[in-house]
């Protein structure tokens, strides 16, 4: 029971620091599918962090592995804002482009690094056993991670950009008429840098956070499977607000922890169903969630369109 | 030369060079990055794939090795772009795919099906899955690509299972097609001797090539194809016009993951593969179809040479020197290939900038 909390809010977590980039960055006009490409990216900073500088005092090297993913997922992210912001490019194609060149730069970057310290090890993996420890407390046998108390606050962060702040009110009206908020004065190029920046930031956090979620080991070839669009799936639940994708992204949470501990459970286990079926659950439930919630969706009304400073 | 550059097709095709030619200097950098030492040689060789063998039967027998993957990717590009034409991103392109794949080889293994029924039965299965993207669209306002991703995941783990069935008990591979039901393969009709016996080059090619013929016409020259595209540029428009919009939007989708499935029983039923039912992640035959599609301008014909060259570097990428380089770094060229397709608009239009700007200055001179 206790181990179906710690997961569930861990990877609720995860879910929720993604999906408030995810959000920001739909607030200002530009869809992120890339989230999934951002996190593995932001993974792989604070991996490489962790597996270097394990001899660092706890507190320093915790800041500096989030540091790592924060400025790794900032940059990746600005592949989108170039493409998206400038080029006008189809923001879908761009997302899908970044999420696939995500594991395979990773998968090549970690490769070569492990070939270099060791020529037979050919593997895509990077350890962080002692790292890891300096994330967690240990309260009777719940793993307190860090991350727990940083989503929290992150939300409430979000939600104090976006709806008690000059900044956040413009990046909202970029997101909803750009031709509007240009005529008031406002740089939308600039606003919506802002916005795909902050969920560049938010996802990568978010994926060093997926990796230390109950693993000290992690294989890059496998990207973080789907979390990324689960994390778009919560957000869509939440209808584009910070406490109700908090609370979606619980709900998310929960049915992916089952997965891991299903096990410990005697009526679960007494059902006897194969262990895929928990595995499909979180993307079963999302498709569900998706169909009740998407038709009065209240999405940016220009997101995903690109600015054209001349269309009316 | 003037009016040769102002056509579409042109345009699209140095656009597509143009983004080949800068993925693999980036892949080249990339390389030379990890180790200056072999970086140039690597890169020739992925681009070489099968002439880095010697002996011209070897170099045939693996050709025709590329050419049986091709086919599955001609088939996930055409899936995508014919989706893409009606103003959809069918990104579950890949989890038709594995539909197609399970219900091939299910129906192959367990029930001992022909190869022509067990061919339509991963049509069958795939444009099911097809068409619960296409209903969630149209009538519940799901966004494709995220119900798409959601049912690849369900895919994949749901083919592991089914396919757990029908496994080796000491491997997790699915049994051997050749020796459990035979019938099931595809018939090769002196294809394989073309390519040095390769029995992996079967009626697929020439089946796959006709359907990239007839998504060309059935696009541009029928009824039903301007429906569908005129669907995809305006569905208000489109119903003010009197089309059925969401009967297209299903359509479409249905007949996208036909394609995607009927190329993964034209790949797993010629016994070039097996289904690993421990897989972890989704195939990448469906991503990959997008690079392709958007690599060949998204017109059918051009889907198939791009998938060719995409299919060429993938294989290309096990002949890199694995001292020092690991053989995803094709990946990294396809992926940053389709990123740079995302620039294609903007180079475009700057050449009838440019051929508009030295028709001007030409003008000046009269």
């Amino acid at each position: 029971m206790l181990l179906l909390v710690q997961y569930t809010l861990i990877f609720s977590s995860v879910l929720l620091l993604v999906a408030l980039g995810g959000c920001i960055s739909e607030h200002s006009g530009i869809i992120n599918l890339g989230l999934e490409g951002i996190m593995v990216i932001g993974a792989l900073g604070g991996a490489l962090v962790m597996s270097r500088f394990s001899t660092l005092p706890p507190a320093m090297m915790v800041i500096l592995a989030m540091l790592a993913a924060i400025v790794l997922g900032m940059l990746y992210s600005c592949l989108l804002g170039i493409a998206a912001i400038h080029f006008k490019a189809d923001q879908t194609l761009i997302g899908t482009a970044m999420n696939l060149l995500a594991t395979a730069a990773a998968t090549v970057f970690v490769k070569a690094m492990n070939t270099a310290a060791n020529p037979d090890n050919h593997s895509s993996e990077i350890e962080y056993v002692a790292a890891r420890k300096m994330f967690i407390v240990n309260i009777n046998g719940f793993e307190f991670n860090w991350f727990m108390p940083l989503a929290i606050i992150v939300v409430i962060l979000v939600y104090l950009f976006l709806y008690k702040n000059k900044l956040g009110l413009r990046l909202m009206a970029c997101g909803e008429h750009p031709q509007a908020a240009d005529s008031v004065g406002i740089n939308v190029y600039k606003t919506r840098w802002m916005g795909v920046l902050i969920s560049g930031a938010l996802a990568g956090l978010g994926g060093l956070c997926y990796i230390l979620a109950g693993v000290s080991l992690w294989k890059f070839e496998n990207g973080v499977a789907g979390f990324g669009f689960l994390a778009l799936a919560v957000m869509i639940f939440g209808q584009w607000k910070p406490f109700r994708i908090a609370l979606a992204a619980l709900l998310f949470g929960f049915f992916r922890a089952l997965s891991n501990v299903y096990t410990g459970f005697d009526f679960l286990a007494a059902l006897n169903l194969p262990s895929t079926v928990y595995n499909m659950l979180p993307y079963i439930i999302s498709l569900i969630v998706l169909i009740f919630f998407s038709k009065n969706s209240a999405a940016p009304k220009a997101e995903g369109i690109p600015y054209d400073k001349g269309s009316r | 030369m003037k009016n040769l550059l102002k056509r579409q097709g042109v345009q699209s095709f140095i656009a597509s060079i143009i983004c080949i030619l800068l993925g693999l200097f980036i892949g080249y950098i990339v390389l030379l990055f990890i180790n200056p030492q072999g970086a140039g040689q690597s890169i020739v060789d992925v681009v070489r794939n099968f002439f880095t063998w010697s002996r011209p039967q070897q170099q045939l027998k693996q050709f025709g090795n590329t050419l049986a993957k091709t086919i599955p990717l001609i088939m996930c590009s055409l899936s995508i772009l014919f989706s893409y034409k009606v103003g959809l991103f069918n990104i579950g392109a890949a989890g038709q795919y594995v539909a197609g794949a399970c219900a091939s080889l299910y129906a192959a293994l367990a029930w001992g099906w022909g190869w022509l029924p067990c061919m339509l039965f991963a049509v069958v299965a795939s444009s099911l899955l097809g068409a619960i993207v296409g209903i969630l669209k149209s009538y519940r306002n799901v966004n494709e690509v995220i119900s798409g991703i959601m049912l690849n995941w369900i895919a994949l783990y749901t083919t592991n299972t089914v396919l757990s069935n029908v496994k080796e008990t000491a491997s997790p591979y699915t049994m051997y097609l050749n020796k459990v039901n035979p019938s099931a393969l595809l018939p090769t009709m002196g294809l394989d001797q073309l390519f040095n016996k390769n029995s992996y080059v079967t009626i697929a090619v020439p089946l796959a090539l006709i359907i990239a013929i007839v998504v060309a016409v059935l696009l541009t020259k029928t009824k039903f194809g301007y429906e569908l595209r005129a669907t995809g540029m305006n569905k208000n428009a489109a119903r003010y016009a009197g089309m059925a919009e969401n009967r297209n939007i299903i359509l479409t989708l249905m007949i996208s993951g036909a394609l995607a499935g009927l190329g993964a029983s034209m790949l797993y039923q010629t016994g070039y593969m097996r289904w690993e039912c421990t897989q972890s992640s989704v195939p990448a035959m469906g991503f990959n179809g997008i690079a392709a599609a958007f690599l060949g301008g998204l017109n059918p014909i051009g889907a198939i040479f791009s998938s060719f060259f995409i299919q060429h570097i993938t294989d290309g990428g096990q002949y890199v020197n694995t001292n020092y380089y690991s053989s995803q770094i094709s990946d990294v060229i396809s992926s940053v290939i389709i990123y740079l397709c995302g620039f294609v608009l903007f180079i475009k239009l700057s050449m009838n900038r440019m051929i508009r700007r030295s028709e001007e200055k030409k003008g000046v001179k009269k």
